[in-house]
């Protein structure tokens, strides 16, 4: 009798956890999580019994969980490799979500004006061949201001990171010096530098030190007020990181893959913010769990019509309309 | 040597044995009485055996996992793995030696710094504070111990860097600058600034410790000393210190581990750069460091994998050095017979 109620008891706990909780799980990027926390609870609000939940662990830890089953979606800051793809047990698709950007901060005493960096330039001062700010070629791309004859100190970030692939492949695709010597990857070999493990302690070096120079990702430097340069972008004009730069990076895109999988660092639009990148979604198909799948799935169509007009309150770049119209086509033929 | 007759002291068992022998003791009775037994007894041996096992088992656990998940490197670079200087994730190629030479080094400057300064706070405390001033200053220096690391390291960021170097480099440079450890350039970061945060941290486990092992000295050392008409200082160096030097030892090696595994101060500070230079004011990089920046976004399995095999170096390292601590204790110790452990 005892027994017998037990497991009534239990039968009924289990069907009720079934039919009103539904736990997903998923792992990834660090940088869009601010934006995807928010997401989450926002449409589990909305969807009683349904719970996700993301671990920001980093996107190599999201790709390499993903890939071997372990949770029902990724996350990455920079696109899977094809050898990547391959090796995965599992089929997967590239959702982008947000954008982001990377700006140069620097520390320069005396100079009150806010400098420009050539492509070039900036490739060739994380080279360290340019290693004085009174360089010929800085002062080129800044008339009328009075460079000191200060040591350049180059800051870059130690761990890995988005934001280094988003700088070393916008770098890459300027200067065939650097794509030679150092490549693009979240860790490179840095020629020269500090390492400041991440944005906020590149961000105090920079503050620290007289004369030099670091990168940081847009929304950490609006957030923060720090001040940063303008870069020439690919149709030749000075540019400065903001949101809509950064949209118009992606609406310009010269040709946006199936499957999502494109860098836009030196995007041609006129107004283009040149160091910009996508963050990716990664989506297992078939779906780790079918009922998980069909949560996901309405996942990415609330992301697309609510989601995206959060986003610029915490300082990501939405996805342009072009983009968002396409990626509701790729998510309609979902299973 | 001649000492003094040994008397033979009756010992208090064998007065009792003939007691005992014709019946049990009343504690004897009780403890039957509530069920102790032989059984008991085998049992909690196996227990507590089991339980020293445990260690055993969780290193070589261990061990096995990092050989295991270190395959790729290791077939691929094999032993040259651990002297190479090479760190590049785009290329796929690695080596551990600028990370072991910077832990190594960061760990020994935290030494120098540390032990002269906690030895000294532990002689202050146990032989010359006044009664008022023990208490709090104690407890100040326990509450180091219990400050996170990663506080530590933004200190370190937004105080110590730049106290270095505004005010202390400048003067290194130019007062040592000739020996080579203290050469420009001056960033203020550096594997100084790593060593002398990682002796504030290791600081307190030191001074508690040697403070504990200080006071357990018996006092008739101190005043058999003092009445041979020794100063302060001979007592100290002659009653205290050197019947303390084993447990002294043997805090150091306990601070020495916290140095080589700490990981978030010193890559705040340590610059990040797996580099070797002989300056101290130069940048460096540590095993940790490494292992705590790059392992989240590390992606594909050759990165990972030698990751994963620094991780091995740390744990070697670790034991080597422990090694050569525990043969320091055994050549210091061996002349006279320790007296207080």
């Amino acid at each position: 009798m005892k027994k017998s109620t037990f497991l009534a008891a239990a039968l009924i706990v289990c069907t009720a956890s079934a039919g009103f909780s539904q736990k997903i799980n998923g792992a990834g990027a660090t940088f869009p999580y601010p934006i995807y926390s928010k997401w989450f609870s926002e449409y589990s609000a909305a969807h009683p019994g349904v719970e996700i939940n993301y671990q920001s662990i980093g996107s190599g830890g999201g790709i390499r969980q993903v890939t071997s089953g372990v949770v029902d979606f990724g996350a990455s800051d920079g696109p899977m490799t094809d050898e990547q793809l391959k090796g995965s047990k599992v089929k997967i698709v590239h959702i982008p979500t947000v954008l982001g950007a990377v700006v140069p901060i620097y520390n320069l005493p005396g100079v009150s004006t806010e400098l420009k960096f050539s492509p070039d330039v900036l490739a060739d001062i994380y080279l360290g061949k340019i290693s004085n700010w009174s360089d010929a070629r800085i002062a080129k791309d800044n008339p009328g201001v009075k460079l000191p004859s200060t040591d350049i100190v180059v800051v870059h970030r130690s761990d890995g990171s988005g934001t280094t692939y988003i700088f070393t492949d916008y770098l890459s695709k300027v200067s065939n010096d650097w794509k030679n010597s150092v490549g693009r990857n979240s860790a490179v070999p840095w020629p020269k530098g500090i390492g400041g493990k991440g944005n906020e302690n590149v961000a105090a070096m920079v503050r620290q030190m007289p004369g030099s120079i670091g990168y940081v990702e847009l929304i950490y430097a609006m957030q923060n007020k720090i001040a940063f340069g303008y870069i020439k972008n690919a149709a030749g004009n000075w540019v400065k990181g903001s949101i809509d730069g950064v949209t118009e990076a992606a609406a310009t895109v010269k040709q946006m893959p199936a499957d999502y999988r494109v860098s836009i660092t030196n995007a041609p639009g006129p107004n283009a913010y040149p160091i910009s990148s996508f963050t990716w979604l990664l989506i297992p198909i078939p779906p780790k769990d079918a009922g998980n799948g069909k949560v996901i799935k309405d996942f990415l169509g609330w992301m697309l019509d609510h989601g995206q007009s959060e986003t610029s309150g915490l300082y990501y770049a939405p996805l342009p309309k072009s983009v968002s119209d396409k990626v509701r086509g790729t998510i309609s033929q979902l299973q | 040597m001649s000492g003094p007759p040994i008397v033979p002291i009756p010992s208090p068992a064998t007065s009792t044995t003939e007691a005992a022998s014709s019946a049990p003791s009343p504690v004897r009775k009780f403890l039957t009485e509530r069920g102790s037994s032989a059984l008991g007894d085998h049992a909690f041996r196996w227990i507590m055996l089991l339980c020293a096992l445990v260690i055993f088992a969780i290193v070589g656990l261990i061990l096995w996992e990092l050989v295991a998940r270190s395959q790729l490197t290791i077939s691929k670079f094999g032993l040259s793995f651990f002297f190479k200087q090479a760190w590049d994730p785009v290329s796929g190629d690695y080596g551990a030696w600028p990370f072991i030479y910077g832990t190594l080094v960061s760990s020994l400057v935290s030494l120098i710094i540390a032990v002269p300064l906690a030895v000294g706070v532990a002689v202050f405390l146990t032989e010359m504070c006044p009664k008022f001033l023990r208490g709090p200053l104690s407890f100040l220096t326990e509450l180091l111990a219990a400050i996170p690391s990663v506080v530590y390291g933004l200190w370190a960021v937004f105080v110590l860097v730049p106290l270095l170097r505004e005010h202390v480099n400048p003067v290194l440079m130019k007062t040592l600058g000739w020996t080579g450890f203290f050469a420009g350039p001056n960033y203020g970061i550096g594997m100084l600034a790593a060593g002398v945060i990682l002796a504030i941290m290791i600081l307190p486990i030191i001074s508690s410790l040697t403070r504990e092992v200080m006071t357990a000295v018996p006092h008739t050392q101190r005043e058999a000393v003092l009445a041979l008409g020794a100063t302060r200082w001979e007592m100290i160096r002659m009653g205290v210190l050197r019947n303390a030097r084993i447990g002294i030892v043997g805090s150091i090696i306990l601070g020495l581990g916290r140095a080589l595994g700490e990981t978030m101060a010193v890559t705040m500070v340590i610059g990040n750069r797996p580099e070797i230079v002989k300056s101290l004011l130069g940048l460096g990089y540590s095993m940790s460091s490494v292992i705590a920046n790059e392992f989240s976004e590390a992606s594909d399995d050759l990165y990972l994998s030698a990751l994963i095999e620094i991780g091995l170096a740390l744990f070697i390292v670790t034991i080597i050095v422990n090694a050569i601590a525990r043969l320091l204790v055994w050549a210091v110790t061996r002349g006279a017979p320790p007296r207080v452990a």
